[in-house]
């Protein structure tokens, strides 16, 4: 197809527009890695929060992930809340989907409107406080945990998904004698990989980017997940967190990082996990959001 | 089970009792469920989950009519002694803060919507009307990357990008000869920043539900446009935008139905006193007063005010959405 003056015009206006778009949703990050990398030196000369430095410098990096450093014990935190909060989250998910999903069942309606309404109201942040406070998780990692363990929404998603596998597979399995148990484990979850792999990174960047939780929940800042501590260096600087050794070091550097490099560089490890995977996780999400459009 | 139960049991006949049918009801719903064990034990440890953690809460949102102290036990929730009824919900509407944080609420909101609706769909009509798969598989990428950075991490970026300290906003400003300014303790300024982080940090994800809806229109339609003699415009305006006037307008009515949510997280990160007055909206005041200021009470009651009205705003969008001919949420 030959296409007109007029249309190639249109392309290429259109084109322009959307890289001038993209480059501004990508240069405030860009920007802070810059940052995050720039020494005393050049913060001296060039200022900061410039778009490329000239000689980049890990010093900010090898500050704050230092041994011992609180950086690294929050990385550990929020590793474990991710493997393990995920965990939890899918082996609950995933069986009361299942259930939901079976048309036959005696009270499915009342069940899932039980669920249903979850999600249009909610006792409100003072009565969670109280019952986490009452249930004795007050700084406890099962704060983090529990409370979030199923999320309505994700649960109904993946019910429709299961919606959509034949009965007569089951049949057939319950037909060579295989008990409900098998049937769930050998026949079921196998199908509905699809959806478990994409709730599951839901779940996962969840408990990733999770923070407020963790904010009223917990005090010692030994189980303080990582976007709390990059909070508290955001807000407050890193001098609250210099009675832990990696901190500590800063005032031993030859040329120690300007505050705001520090900040800049906390953000880039406290991202840098997303970014990574981002590029093969992003088509799931993107996924479900049309999974999440059909109604079931 | 519709069939066994749902039969009108006076008009079927005189010689079969009531009771008799009851009984048959009950024992065949209970045969179901006898054979269903399996999949109801389940269920169990699931439900007891949202028994917890979602019904709990709202059984203790009881505290709202007391004066509730977190020093005794559970038992004090249940008794007659503390009770004041509306003492603490009259307390809110009286306080010089009702009308202030409900106007935030509100304006936030409204703002947000303003400029985050129309916004996503225009980058999707943009990124549809892209020949080169490889460029708009790129653009969308890079588009909706800041929605998986938290909130702590894209408010971090704001504040950088801010700072008085050298941020590289106003780096601009003095490179253009004028004087840095601390934007985010500035009461004019506040706003703007909340509505233009909310459109960086979700305007090319809020375009995905948009995008899809285009990838579902039949291609002779552009085809046939062409023939008639519509340009780009046209085509966008005739064809792709009708084709997703449904998308449109769901996704308008539920943001209205959502309007008392401003964004609690991201005002949380990046307020300070000194722009209290145009950005405290309800969930940051029931955070303050009732969990900082340890008003729990108190808090409470704000909390369920608003998720009364949160319910009836949710409620009242469904009904519209369905009497538009849409499905609606239930």
């Amino acid at each position: 197809m030959k296409l007109s003056r007029s249309e190639r015009l249109f392309d290429w206006v259109n084109a322009v527009i959307l890289v001038i778009l993209t480059l501004l949703f990508l240069i405030p990050f860009l920007s802070v890695v810059s940052t995050s990398l720039i020494s005393g030196k050049e913060y001296a000369t060039r200022g900061l929060f410039i778009l490329y430095p000239i000689e980049p410098v890990l010093n900010s990096y090898s500050m704050l992930l230092g041994q011992g450093s609180i950086v690294l014990n929050a990385y550990f935190v929020t590793a474990s809340r991710v493997i393990i909060g995920t965990g939890l989250n899918l082996l609950f998910t995933f069986p009361l989907a299942y259930v939901l999903s079976k048309r036959r069942l005696y009270g499915r309606v009342p069940l899932t409107m039980f669920i249903f309404f979850t999600m249009l109201f909610h006792g409100g942040l003072i009565p969670n406080f109280v019952l986490v406070e009452k249930l004795g998780l007050l700084d406890s990692f099962w704060a983090m945990i529990w409370p979030p363990l199923i999320n309505p929404w994700w649960l109904l998603i993946m019910r429709n998904f299961m919606l959509a596998i034949p009965e007569e597979l089951e049949e057939a399995a319950i037909m060579d004698g295989a008990s409900p148990a098998v049937i769930l484990v050998r026949v079921i979850l196998p199908l509905s990989m699809p959806v478990i792999a994409t709730i599951g990174l839901w779940y996962a960047v969840f408990h990733w980017n999770a923070w407020f939780d963790a904010a009223i929940y917990i005090n010692d800042t030994r189980k303080l997940p990582l976007q709390l501590i990059l909070r508290g260096i955001l807000e407050y600087g890193t001098g609250q967190y210099s009675d832990y050794s990696g901190l500590a070091e800063m005032t031993e550097l030859p040329d120690p990082p300007p505050a705001e490099s520090l900040k800049a560089a906390m953000i880039v490890v406290t991202t840098l996990p997303i970014l990574m995977v981002y590029p093969f996780i992003q088509r799931y999400f993107v996924k479900g959001i049309m999974l999440g459009s059909i109604k079931g | 089970m519709q069939q066994t139960g749902g039969d009108p049991v006076g008009m079927s006949g005189p010689q079969i009792s009531p009771t008799y049918t009851e009984r048959r009801r009950f024992r065949e719903a209970w045969r179901q469920i006898k054979r269903d064990r399996f999949l109801y034990a389940l269920a169990a440890l699931p439900l007891l989950y949202f028994l917890i953690f979602q019904y709990l809460p709202m059984v203790g949102v009881i505290i709202a009519f007391q004066d509730y102290d977190p020093f005794l036990g559970i038992g004090a929730m249940f008794s007659m002694d503390s009770w004041v009824g509306l003492k603490h919900f009259r307390n809110f509407f009286d306080s010089i803060f009702f009308w202030n944080v409900m106007r935030n609420t509100v304006v936030i909101s409204f703002y947000k919507l303003i400029f985050g609706f129309p916004l996503p769909i225009i980058l999707a009509l943009m990124i549809n009307e892209v020949r080169l798969r490889m460029f708009q598989r790129t653009v969308q990428t890079i588009s909706y990357l800041p929605h998986f950075f938290s909130m702590v991490v894209a408010a971090g970026i704001v504040r950088a990008m801010l700072t008085p300290q050298g941020g590289l906003l106003n780096q601009f400003i003095v490179a253009l000869d004028g004087e840095p300014r601390a934007f985010l303790t500035d009461p004019a300024l506040f706003r703007s920043i909340l509505v233009t982080m909310d459109v960086w940090q979700q305007a090319g994800w809020n375009s995905i539900i948009y995008l899809a809806a285009m990838a579902t229109i039949n291609p002779e339609m552009y085809e046939a446009a062409a023939m008639d003699g519509a340009n780009r415009f046209q085509r966008m305006w005739f064809v792709t935008l009708p084709s997703i006037s449904f998308a449109i307008v769901i996704t308008l009515i539920f943001r209205i139905g959502g309007m008392l949510n401003a964004g609690f997280e991201q005002i949380l990160l990046l307020y300070s006193p000194s722009v209290y007055q145009v950005s405290d909206i309800i969930d940051t005041y029931v955070y303050r007063a009732g969990l900082i200021g340890r008003q729990y009470s108190f808090g409470a009651a704000v909390g369920l005010f608003k998720s009364i009205l949160a319910l009836i705003l949710m409620y009242m969008a469904n009904k519209v959405a369905q009497r538009l001919g849409q499905e609606g949420l239930w």
